[in-house]
């Protein structure tokens, strides 16, 4: 027989998506079926069934083969690496819940530790932007049920957060949103034609790399100042329309993605879609969201907020937190070889950093901790699997929104593994006693 | 003056932060105390002398001091960082965060400087023989507050995020630039001498830029006004004067907007 379990949330992507209905055996053992996620979300859940999934930890040898190693061994092995190090990099973070994530701020402090997440690749550059002028947001219910105006810049969520249209932003029929997609106009800027541009009412072909200057584009139009004719590849006429369309709104949402934060300009491009968000809010009421890519990227920020005061790039070494993107950023690091040893934690910079950044963490000591084999396993000395987190067990995580919900656990982790916070705390107290405190 | 000569002898295996090489923190001190300031790699604290020869004692005040550092200081971070008078002369490359906050005295590199350069400087004179890297004369992360006094004058190429934040000072660039100068910048003067590539005075609200050479692409929100003859430190010649940024905020005197000024040369 088999039982199904309602209201999941899905780890998968930072839409944090709460009606998921898995289907798993009596005892709990075993997960047959995913309903009402997205194809990869299902996926997600469907992969720790996976026949071939590795649940001890292991280590390179010398001829770069795999030998398998308890988890006590593995223990030691990060703890010394982290207490010999002088200046160890803890990447990663962002798919593991918050629980987890504090227990490891806790190591980076003791061991002096550069904490970075994979915002660093992402949306880094979005925060550096909030801190530089602060950001007008909402909650993805209040667009649900108020925004008539929707911008994606340079995000395909269509591919990317493939729910979110469905879920928040232009389908769905809220308290003051009955018509639901008919009641909303959608602007789509990106220089390709994609998928989410081929449901948009504008769709504005942005010149690559040009995004800044058509934000400011954006802004001149506002004021009714004059625009030069063509403004990113842009004919003036269609800013001004975008711009009249924005305006007439009752509420503007204006969501982002990697196409802003990792263009040329990077913060400045977020900086200035800000100010556009704050001057809507002289005419109509406007917000503005990234698109966060990792289901819980944005409570990995949330805790080194709490803790240290800064969201990602956290350089705790001296003792103090500091915080300078660009220094203490995991590519900046590991390009200028700043680190003597890489930890990882719930991401995948083999897959997602330059290949001279993975060629660095390759040379030196470093540990892979993930329940998949991933590029970054592949080129870290120790892999250790751990219990998928919002499946094999819960903790806390916060969606795009900054609205923290509860994951749930729905199948029982294969026999004798740890979970990320498990292993965590058995670090830390080895850490511990190696420093004698 | 006397002059304290700090010679590199041993490289660190990661990066050296030397936020002591300043005539105010050897003010006063001589060789072998010098040698005792602590540096630090990675969690560990160190000697500066366990990487330096130091040679000669420090003035009585910062002063009367002169510090020369020679060597190959690419891994060296934080040189002149805070310094307040007196002057520093750096021999080679240095890595981020020279001149750092400077507020006075003098502070010269014959080589290249890595990022960070003058960040957040308030006063004094910082002077580069080669290249600048990104964020010369910006502000440190979530200060609304960059460059406010001072000068800082680059021989060759400076990179990205010129003076972002900028409200005083002056910044006088030899070469190219690249993206990003002046922004959110609200007031001092920056001259570049080559060329600029894009997104100059980007959300800026007051202040000056001159470019001597091409601009790739110019800001929507500047628009252009009228063409005027300037002539000043050195600079002759007939200039272009944009206005902006348009889209910007900008404080008003007798009902009319001030706007930043950019004046790109047109003519001798």
């Amino acid at each position: 027989m088999t039982k199904t379990v309602t209201d999941v949330i899905c780890p998968f992507c930072g839409t944090l998506c709460d009606d998921l209905e898995v289907v798993v055996s009596d005892d709990g053992k075993e997960l047959y079926e995913v309903y009402n996620a997205c194809a990869i979300g299902a996926e997600k859940f469907l992969h720790s069934q996976a026949k071939d999934r590795i649940t001890r930890p292991r280590m390179r040898q010398e001829d770069g083969s795999w030998k398998e190693i308890s988890y006590d061994e593995a223990i030691e092995y990060t703890a010394r690496m982290l207490t010999d190090a002088k200046k160890p990099l803890m990447y990663g973070w962002s798919s593991t819940n918050c629980e987890a994530q504090a227990v490891g701020s806790e190591i980076g402090e003791a061991v002096g530790a550069v904490m970075d997440n994979t915002a660093t690749v992402c949306h880094g550059t979005s925060l550096i932007a909030v801190q530089d002028i602060g950001i007008p947001s909402c909650t993805l219910g209040e667009i649900k049920n108020r925004a008539d105006r929707i911008l994606f810049w340079g995000c395909n969520p269509a591919h990317a957060h493939p729910r979110h249209m469905s879920r928040y932003s232009i389908f769905p029929r809220g308290f003051f949103t009955g018509k639901g997609h008919t009641g909303r106009k959608v602007i789509v800027v990106d220089p390709r034609p994609t998928d989410t541009a081929s449901l948009a009412d504008i769709h504005l072909q942005v010149e690559q790399g040009r995004d800044y200057e058509l934000l400011d584009a954006l802004r001149v139009a506002f004021k009714g100042e004059k625009l030069p004719d063509v403004v990113a590849g842009i004919p003036k006429a269609k800013i001004y329309e975008a711009a009249e369309t924005l305006k007439s709104g009752r509420f503007a949402i204006i969501f982002f993605g990697m196409g802003v934060t990792q263009s040329l300009g990077k913060n400045h491009n977020i900086d200035e879609a800000i100010a556009v968000t704050r001057d809507l809010n002289e005419y109509t009421k406007a917000a503005i969201m990234p698109m966060r890519g990792h289901y819980n990227v944005t409570g990995s920020g949330q805790v080194w907020g709490w803790l240290f005061g800064f969201p990602y790039a956290v350089d705790l070494s001296r003792g103090f937190a500091r915080y300078n993107p660009g220094e203490t950023t995991s590519n900046d690091l590991l390009r200028r070889d700043e680190v003597d040893a890489v930890f990882v934690l719930g991401s995948d910079p083999g897959a997602h950093f330059p290949f001279s950044s993975v060629k660095k963490i390759y040379n030196r000591p470093s540990v892979a901790i993930d329940p998949h084999e991933t590029p970054t396993t592949e080129v870290c000395k120790v892999h250790v699997p751990v219990a998928f987190v919002g499946v094999e067990i819960g903790g806390c995580a916060y969606r795009m929104d900054n609205v923290p919900i509860e994951t749930r656990k729905v199948v029982e982790p294969p026999e004798g593994m740890m979970t990320d916070e498990e292993f965590l705390k058995r670090v830390l107290g080895r850490v511990k006693e190696i420093q004698g405190v | 003056m006397e002059t304290v000569t700090l010679t590199i002898k041993n490289q660190p295996d990661l990066y050296l932060e030397a936020d002591n090489i300043t005539p105010d923190a050897f003010a006063g001190k001589k060789a072998e105390e010098i040698a005792g300031l602590h540096v630090y790699v990675g969690r560990e604290q160190h000697r500066l002398g366990d990487f330096f020869e130091v040679s000669g004692n420090a003035g009585a005040t910062p002063e009367e001091t002169k510090i020369v550092v020679n060597g190959d200081l690419s891994r060296v971070k934080y040189i002149g960082m805070k310094m307040a008078g007196g002057e520093v002369v750096v021999n080679g490359n240095a890595d981020m965060y020279v001149g750092a906050w400077m507020q006075g005295g003098k502070l010269t590199v014959n080589g290249n400087v890595d990022a960070f350069a003058g960040t957040g400087m308030k006063g004094g004179e910082l002077v580069i023989n080669g290249n600048a890297g990104n964020y010369l004369g910006a502000a440190y992360r979530g200060d609304w507050r960059g460059m406010q006094g001072g000068k800082i004058v680059v021989k060759g190429n400076a990179g990205s995020d010129l003076g972002t934040f900028m409200n005083g000072g002056e910044i006088v660039v030899g070469g190219d630039v690249d993206v990003h100068v002046a922004t959110h910048a609200e007031g001092g003067k920056i001259v570049i001498k080559g060329n600029a590539k894009s997104r100059l005075g980007g959300q800026m609200v007051e202040g000056e830029i001159y470019v001597l050479g091409d601009i790739d692409v110019m800001m929507p929100g500047f628009a252009y006004r009228e063409d005027v003859d300037i002539e000043m430190d050195g600079i002759k010649g007939r200039f272009a004067l944009y206005e902006g940024d348009l889209g910007e905020r900008h404080r008003k005197r007798k009902g009319q907007p001030i706007y930043a000024k950019l004046y790109q040369q047109i003519g001798a």
